[in-house]
């Protein structure tokens, strides 16, 4: 019983995560007090700052311009090395020379989500009000926020019309909110193992994830940085349950089954004996690296609000009457935490506003995460989508009109 | 009693006109108006979409098949994975200018339910479909006193998706009892060309491999 082993520390130097909340290696976008947020519990966010990246070029009739929303533990380095983890950029399988969206033809944007960690202002950034970090006195933000916030930034950038919003997941509910909310400046959008409104299930998925931060004594009620404290623990277990949320049973017992880890035998102890519990160990302990606590409680409420059909009296249909945005919808067999059936009611609905939709199902063992992996089908079919939307666009292979 | 030597025949691949397009979907084009908006029901491979859409017609698509929805997607056409027994009841009144139904309405489950849907969803229903009045579908019925196969429908009776055949007096039959007008009506042969308009019905039964109707809703209450 002596050999368990804690989740171990974040080796990353607090300093070096704040420093990214506030001075990202990234584009920062600075609104001041005459530019506030208005946030949908009320408040009017200002000054606020959004970090994002951009790969490629504009072209002469801003058209090609491609906007990518992460998904909840995502951020702005979709294809660049990660300042913090040193890792490639998350979406090196559709994005970069030769991929779906190639920057030798698109102009791609990505910011990080407000309420973020990686330089968009949220819960980890500095609170010009009293000087320390915003922790809980941060104001709740929803995904229509999150949205409001990018239209903001494509503003600043001066692009009427972006060519296409593509997101998987927590960046799929932007996806359909900016055709809810900007209809007119969306021309194709490509929404990926998401839906129109958080399911219960995945509601509770996420309470447990946050009970599981507020538990760690570390948290501090949100204070952490200021008691120079850092759940860790609790942040770490609430990425190690939502990480089997991301995976499927066949893929478990795929990549590990039952194989023990480093032994022939069993400890007969609580140790890391198999396979998959040094996994999930290790997903845990490396991604409290880069994330901040009170960030991955706003981010996940901001989830759990989310409901499209219910800013619309309940029917979804409403969100896209007369919608000229072309639609992309695509599902993976195994994913269970955004299951085909949701993608499925969002076409039903799409097509009830004679919206023009694609829709594929995707045969893939690799649950949720299917949208980030090598799934050669789905990347093809999100190429050959963004060419027929870019032909429909006016634009030529080498991005230009 | 000798072997079935002679069937399946190698299929038939319907005739191609000099642009290379299939000769029942030039047919089923000509029934369209341009600039219309329409829906095809069990779409395949897209191939009557994007003929469709070569003519400026707004075509959308319905397949079952997860391969047949993907290669549509990757053709840039606006195809939905779906059933055109569960899913049709999701569209809403008059959605379309027309809904096609090309030689699927024999593998569904509730032919005359998705009939009466077709044309509640759309203005016309263009619907096509095998004609088992084929004479070789006769005879081999009468004379072999077996299941019929043909080079179109080459799947022996208990792996066929098709479960629910009919002839084209069938069809006309189920077209008069629920009310449905029928605007134009054409019998292919075998190689996908017109049996010529002026022969009588019964020869169309008998010599069309296939029928091709152009319908509308009934006035009659």
């Amino acid at each position: 019983m002596s050999n368990v082993r804690p989740i171990p520390s974040p080796q990353t130097p607090t300093d070096d995560r704040a420093h990214e909340a506030d001075h990202p290696s990234s584009l920062v976008a600075k609104f001041g007090m005459d530019q506030p947020l208005k946030l949908d519990c009320g408040v009017d966010l200002a000054p606020f700052q959004i970090a994002y990246q951009t790969y490629g070029e504009l072209n002469a009739d801003r058209s090609n311009a491609i906007l990518i929303c992460h998904a909840l533990t995502g951020d702005q380095h979709v294809n660049n090395t990660h300042p913090v983890t040193g890792k490639p950029g998350w979406w090196d399988t559709m994005v970069g020379a030769g991929r779906p969206i190639d920057p030798d033809k698109y102009f791609i944007i990505c910011s990080n989500v407000i309420g973020g960690c990686m330089g968009s202002t949220g819960p980890a950034s500095l609170n010009p009000a009293t000087g320390k970090v915003w922790g809980l006195d941060f104001p709740i933000i929803t995904i229509p926020d999150m949205v409001r916030a990018q239209a903001m930034l494509i503003d600043r950038l001066g692009i009427a019309t972006l060519f296409c919003v593509v997101g998987g997941s927590m960046g799929g509910m932007q996806v359909l909110q900016w055709t809810a909310a900007y209809p007119e400046r969306v021309f194709a959008t490509l929404a990926i193992a998401c839906s129109t409104r958080h399911s219960a299930q995945n509601i509770a998925f996420h309470e447990l994830g946050r009970q599981a931060v507020m538990a760690d004594p570390d948290w501090r009620g949100g204070r952490y940085v200021d008691e120079g404290t850092h759940p860790h623990r609790g942040l770490a277990v609430a990425r190690m349950a939502a990480h089997i949320t991301y995976l499927s049973d066949a893929a478990l017992h795929r990549k590990f089954g039952r194989r023990m880890q480093d032994r022939e035998l069993p400890t007969f102890s609580f140790d890391a004996d198999f396979q998959v519990e040094s996994y999930l160990r290790y997903q845990g302990s490396s991604f409290v690296e880069r994330f901040d606590a009170n960030s991955y409680l706003y981010l996940t409420r901001a989830m759990d609000y989310f409901d499209i059909a219910a800013d619309h009296n309940g029917v979804l249909a409403k969100a896209f009457t007369g919608i000229k945005t072309r639609f992309c919808v695509v599902s993976f067999t195994s994913d269970w935490l955004f299951p085909t059936s949701e993608s499925r009611a969002l076409v039903h609905a799409l097509n009830a506003s004679s919206a023009r939709v694609s829709f594929a199902e995707i045969e893939t063992d690799r649950g949720h995460d299917a949208f980030l992996l090598d799934v050669p089908e789905f990347l093809e079919i999100s190429r050959a989508f963004l060419l027929s939307a870019g032909k429909a666009r006016g634009l030529k292979d080498d991005g230009q009109s | 009693m000798s072997m079935q030597q002679t069937l399946p025949l190698p299929g038939v691949a319907p005739e191609r006109t000099g642009g290379g397009y299939r000769r029942d979907h030039l047919l089923v084009a000509e029934m369209v108006r341009p600039g219309s908006r329409v829906l095809d029901v069990g779409c395949g491979d897209g191939e009557l979409l994007q003929l469709l859409e070569s003519r400026g017609i707004d075509g959308r698509g319905i397949e079952l098949s997860r391969e047949g929805v993907n290669g549509c997607v990757a053709k840039g056409l606006a195809v939905v994975q779906g059933d055109a027994d569960t899913d049709l009841v999701n569209y809403p009144d008059d959605a379309f200018d027309y809904v096609i139904l090309s030689q699927t309405l024999q593998a569904t489950r509730q032919p005359k339910v998705v009939l009466e849907n077709l044309l509640r969803i759309g203005q016309r229903a263009i619907v096509s479909f095998p004609n088992f009045g084929f004479w070789k579908m006769r005879l081999q019925l009468l004379i072999g006193g077996h299941m019929p196969r043909t080079e179109n429908l080459p799947a022996s009776w208990y792996d066929t998706s098709n479960i629910h055949f009919c002839t084209i007096k069938d069809f006309v039959q189920l077209c008069e009892e629920i009310n449905v007008k029928m605007e134009r009506a054409v019998a292919l042969d075998l190689y996908g060309r017109p049996v010529p308009l002026n022969l009588p019905w019964w020869v169309w039964n008998m010599f069309g491999e296939q029928g091709v109707f152009l319908l509308s809703r009934g006035g009659r209450k």
